[in-house]
């Protein structure tokens, strides 16, 4: 068929089954503006901001397990979309994302809004491609969209230039990409499977240390017929966080640097830790030299790198997570020694009962651990929920107080610890997922970041429930400062009040309340739940809380810091 | 400890651009980097020296292999392997010195590429160490200008029989 380039884009999107796409038009993507104005299945959601979009793209995928999309002008608009792109890098999020480029013959010339975002994206991208021949466009939509979902998940990025979008072409998708240096591994090597499960049958206190990668691969069902299968404790990472039922009794909490001590101590005194579609952050180990130092490691990852990176792995297995843990499932059940691990789950279990999270409950002020509290609460048992969070200590208290049971449940910016992410990720988990609930778990710091896509809530009928843990300060910094610059504070203010966020919401369209008191926080969250409308809660919260416990950075993993009932107040 | 890898590509544009940024990205060091044509108009072959102290061989390898134009990754073992370079050098040759600087090249079949009234340009393709012997020797001499290509290479023609497991498999 006959058609522009910018057509021949949307045709492709269309034909991968892009349900909706986030972005902001400009000058050099007009063309495939004006191809959405002239009609396609795709919708459009119109961003405040082009980290909005990005975000919101990220969120749809988290939620939705397929490719988000973002789109962007060129120059400030393309760069505009670097934080997300970044952070979807790090997390391993799939995003497909398409920039406007001036016209070819300008390209160089430092025309206006001309940058080479193909240039700047380099290192935080799985591959770009800068269209120069409208024939190529099809073939570059379709090995996107099969770079971006293949093998470990990530970020891709297409520039096409105004004129490549305004030429024409005879359209047809094709139904095969050409892409031979790309050979993400279809399966698991069997005799390193066997060798896994020969480790499994032989530990103690083996554990699986669960990363993103279970929820990327799509492989929850096949991580939890293991670990039931062999009575395997289970360990999630934040970015893991609902790749298994936090209310299973397998489930044994969640490592790092502010998990709680009992998971931190079942990771770090195992004999075997099996890292599946995990990378051994810094945040999860602590000190490297220190980190679980008797245990023998499996690894298992579809990303050939990540083995070894960190931590040397004794049995590597490279492959698709799905097929690798079903058939180490297999193999594991003629090796499996029933009730080998039940002394080891005993162990943790008292761990669990020693070692609480506990925080001062008592004090004037209301307590963020108590606003977490309730709305887990408030949200038992639904499973219509979809969490989403800023970065920084309500991301850590939503990590610890909140239960998701149930896979893509909680979206948080893990590697790059992207403030601003969980307003915009919250947008885009509900146009993936129109009939769920979600609520954005905020700081007042991270809302200020990306508060404009308030907005695009509203006017896209995309209602979200924004909690914002309000402490007037960029909380984290405070606690860092506090513990670790002698309390000397410093540009963490922000003030409870400034904006008045109730007040900020209802000027865009949105439910406002504030709340203070403890009195009232089961009513005002209540109210925001089930309004239907987007909403933003202002809970203003006790800025002297700290997050505990905490393991500092650069210390031992099982050196954490815990909350003292005796520590000395630090005045506000 | 260094290296030797020779990587099949793509022949697009950016690919080596790809590769130079992951390298600075990932802290690793290249010592040497030669690009060219392969026997495929669609595919060139890059040859880097790579110094490893600090993020072992694999890790640099598996990296590069993600690369989504990077077709293969293989390392030129010592042994198993032909590497040369190329180089260039203009020496000072004032007329007194002219002819020891020449019995001096014909010892490691350097060529006289052009010579004036006080210099000599030498060139010479062969083993990098041998270049380095030829250069160590002439620099006393006046070295004035000096340009070398970076090594190229290609595994043996006939390879040794190998009492070792087959090479690492990449992903």
């Amino acid at each position: 068929m006959r058609m522009n380039g910018a057509d021949a884009i949307l045709r492709s999107l269309e034909a991968e089954g892009v349900d909706v796409a986030f972005g902001l038009p400009g000058g050099a993507i007009l063309p495939l503006y004006d191809a959405f104005a002239r009609g396609t299945t795709v919708r459009h959601v119109l961003a405040r901001h082009e980290q909005g979009a990005g975000h919101m793209a990220e969120g749809y995928a988290r939620a939705s397990g397929c490719v988000g999309v973002a789109i962007a002008t060129s120059g400030p608009g393309a760069t505009n979309l670097v934080t997300p792109i970044a952070d979807a890098w790090m997390d391993s999020t799939p995003l497909v994302c398409i920039t406007g480029q001036v016209r070819s013959s300008l390209i160089g010339s430092d025309a206006f809004q001309e940058c080479d975002i193909t240039g700047i994206t380099i290192p935080i991208v799985k591959h770009s491609w800068l269209v120069q021949d409208v024939e190529e466009l099809p073939h570059v939509i379709k090995a996107a969209f099969h770079v971006a979902r293949t093998g470990r998940c990530g970020p891709v990025l297409v520039d096409v230039p105004r004129d490549i979008q305004e030429a024409a072409t005879e359209f047809s998708y094709p139904d095969q990409v050409s892409l031979p240096g790309w050979k993400p591994p279809r399966r698991g090597h069997e005799r390193q499977i066997l060798a896994a499960a020969d480790a499994l049958a032989a530990a103690e206190r083996p554990i699986l240390y669960v990363g993103g990668g279970v929820l990327n691969a799509d492989a929850t069902e096949e991580l939890r017929a293991l670990a039931e299968a062999a009575r395997l404790p289970v360990v999630t990472t934040l970015m893991a966080k609902s790749a298994f039922p936090e209310t299973h009794e397998l489930h044994a909490g969640w490592p790092g640097m502010h998990g709680p001590k009992w998971s931190n101590w079942a990771l770090n005194k195992a004999d075997l830790i099996v890292a599946v579609g995990a990378r051994f952050d810094d945040r999860v180990t602590g000190k490297l030299s220190a980190f679980a130092p008797g245990a023998r490691v499996v690894h298992l990852d579809v990303d050939a790198a990540e083995i070894s990176k960190i931590r040397h792995a004794d049995v590597p297995v490279v492959g698709p997570l799905k097929p690798v843990l079903a058939e180490l499932t297999r193999v594991l059940g003629e090796r499996a020694r029933p009730g080998a691990t039940e002394p080891w789950l005993r162990q943790i279990a008292d761990w669990r009962e020693q070692f609480p999270l506990r925080y001062r409950r008592e004090g004037e002020m209301l307590k963020p651990q108590l606003v977490l509290e309730t709305l887990q609460e408030l949200t038992a048992g639904r499973d219509d929920v979809v969490w989403t969070t800023g970065v920084g200590q309500h991301q850590m208290w939503a990590m610890q107080y909140l239960r998701c049971d149930r896979p893509r449940t909680f979206i948080t910016s893990g590697g790059l610890g992207t403030m601003g992410y969980g307003l915009p990720a919250a947008v885009g988990a509900k146009a993936a997922r129109p009939d769920a609930t979600v609520v954005c778990v905020d700081g007042d710091g991270c809302f200020q970041m990306t508060q404009q896509e308030l907005a695009t809530s509203v006017l896209e009928d995309l209602p979200i429930v924004v909690v914002i843990v309000n402490n007037g300060y960029l909380g984290m910094v405070r606690q860092w400062q506090d513990m670790f610059f002698e309390e000397r504070f410093s540009q963490i203010n922000l003030t409870h009040s400034v904006p008045d966020y109730a007040q900020l919401a209802r000027a865009y369209g949105a439910v406002g309340i504030t709340v203070d008191d403890e009195s009232d926080l089961e009513s005002a969250l209540s109210e925001a739940l089930s309004c239907g409308r987007t909403a933003v809660v202002d809970a203003r919260v006790d800025p002297r809380e700290h997050c505990f416990p905490m393991i500092p950075a650069g210390a031992a993993a099982l050196d954490l810091v815990e909350f003292e009932d005796d520590a000395e107040e630090v005045p506000a | 400890m260094r290296h030797t890898l020779s990587v099949l590509v793509e022949n697009k544009p950016g690919v080596l651009t790809r590769i130079t940024s992951m390298f600075a990205r990932r802290s690793y060091n290249i010592e040497s980097l030669a690009v060219g044509p392969t026997e495929r108009h669609d595919v060139s072959r890059i040859t880097l020296r790579v110094d490893c102290e600090g993020s072992p061989l694999e890790q640099i390898e598996k990296q590069m292999h993600k690369l989504v134009n990077v077709l293969r990754v293989s390392e030129l073992a010592p042994g198993e392997s032909i590497e040369r370079e190329l180089v260039l050098m203009k020496v000072a040759a004032p007329p007194a010195k002219r002819a020891e600087l020449m019995a001096l090249g014909e010892v490691f079949n350097a060529r006289v590429v052009d010579l004036g009234p006080d210099s000599i340009v030498f060139e010479l393709t062969g083993a990098p160490e041998d270049v380095d012997s030829f250069e160590e020797l002439v620099r006393p001499h006046g070295l004035q200008e000096l340009v070398r290509t970076g090594r190229i290479g290609l595994g043996r023609a006939l390879k040794p029989n190998r009492n070792r497991p087959t090479q690492r498999v990449l992903a």
